[in-house]
């Protein structure tokens, strides 16, 4: 589960593409329904778009291909195919793809070895949502835009 | 079990949980398992494997499980609803994925599986290979369990005889 906070979420000024002024769309890849579930609440609190989800690394692989997303959030430990194994052949078929790592595993060996093999970046969880905001606009780049302040987390 | 093995998962716990339910937690007991284990409720078991292996199982009381999920989903979740197991799997995986990073960047490796619903009433008690520890978390909503049953393996005591 992402948003460890409970209750209320809180708003951020929304992150939107700076190609379309459209909402950022992710595709939320865990095994967990419940972190999925969270971690979408968070993303609609950054003003982003689910594009899609997946509960494994495979899964992972053609949802990507069928909802083509502007960031993958991507756990590392699951079935059938890891997240790392899954961000390297996303990568490697999509060199624009951005994929950031979310994982409780976060040593440095796994980090390492997430970001060597394509990952952009990596979130620890339980995810803090102002980490995993910041985390975005970095990862977008100029490819991204905050929109006007909505909320205190702007 | 070394105290170095244990500390982590304590340290991992006290993150988690204080940031999840958004208020301090206080350790409670901790007791070697003697007799076999007895599931409390909800209950979440993680296996490891590489130089240090064995089990942990993360367990709650399915009040208290209803209670930690509902906060953490921010939204009163049934006592019955699959997504109050969902939520205590999800819990083991960040407080053991936590401590598990600790004990990686202390230079121990090991694989960790992804947890799954342990539905069996009892489970295996300590032996002279492994001991059974269970740590008790008070948090405001209720007791957390941690039974935890690692050993060294021998590439790991290999490792740290030198």
């Amino acid at each position: 589960m992402e948003s460890e906070r409970g209750g209320d979420m809180e708003q951020f000024a929304a992150i939107k593409r700076s190609k379309d002024g459209q909402a950022v769309r992710y595709l939320i890849v865990d095994d967990s329904v419940f972190a999925r579930k969270n971690l979408a609440r968070i993303v609609e609190s950054f003003g982003g778009e689910l594009a899609g989800e997946a509960g494994d690394g495979v899964s992972a692989i053609s949802e990507y291909q069928r909802t083509k997303p502007d960031i993958v959030l991507m756990d590392i430990t699951m079935p059938q195919m890891e997240g790392i194994e899954a961000a390297e052949k996303i990568v490697q078929q999509n060199p624009d793809a951005r994929v950031v790592m979310v994982s409780s595993v976060g040593y440095q060996e796994n980090i390492v070895a997430a970001l060597q093999r394509g990952a952009r970046h990596f979130v620890q969880k339980p995810v803090k949502p102002e980490v995993l905001y910041e985390v975005i606009k970095y990862v977008l780049g100029e490819d991204g835009v905050v929109a006007a302040a909505t909320g205190a987390g702007a | 079990m070394k105290m170095e093995l244990i500390q982590p998962f304590i340290n991992a716990a006290d993150a988690v949980l204080s940031q999840g339910l958004n208020s301090p937690m206080q350790m409670g007991n901790l007791t070697m398992e003697q007799d076999a284990y007895r599931r409390k409720g909800v209950a979440a078991l993680v296996e490891l494997s590489g130089d240090i292996e064995g089990r942990i199982i993360f367990d709650v009381a399915p009040r208290t499980a209803t209670q930690i999920a509902s906060k953490l989903a921010g939204a009163e979740l049934p006592e019955s609803d699959a997504m109050v197991r969902e939520a205590v799997c999800e819990l083991a995986n960040q407080v053991i994925g936590n401590a598990i990073a600790a004990l990686n960047d202390q230079g121990f490796h090991f694989r960790v599986h992804p947890p799954r619903l342990h539905t069996s009433e009892h489970g295996a008690r300590s032996t002279t290979d492994i001991e059974a520890m269970v740590l008790c978390f008070e948090t405001s909503s209720g007791s957390v369990y941690m039974n935890i049953a690692l050993r060294y393996t021998n590439s790991a005591e290999a490792a740290t005889a030198v």
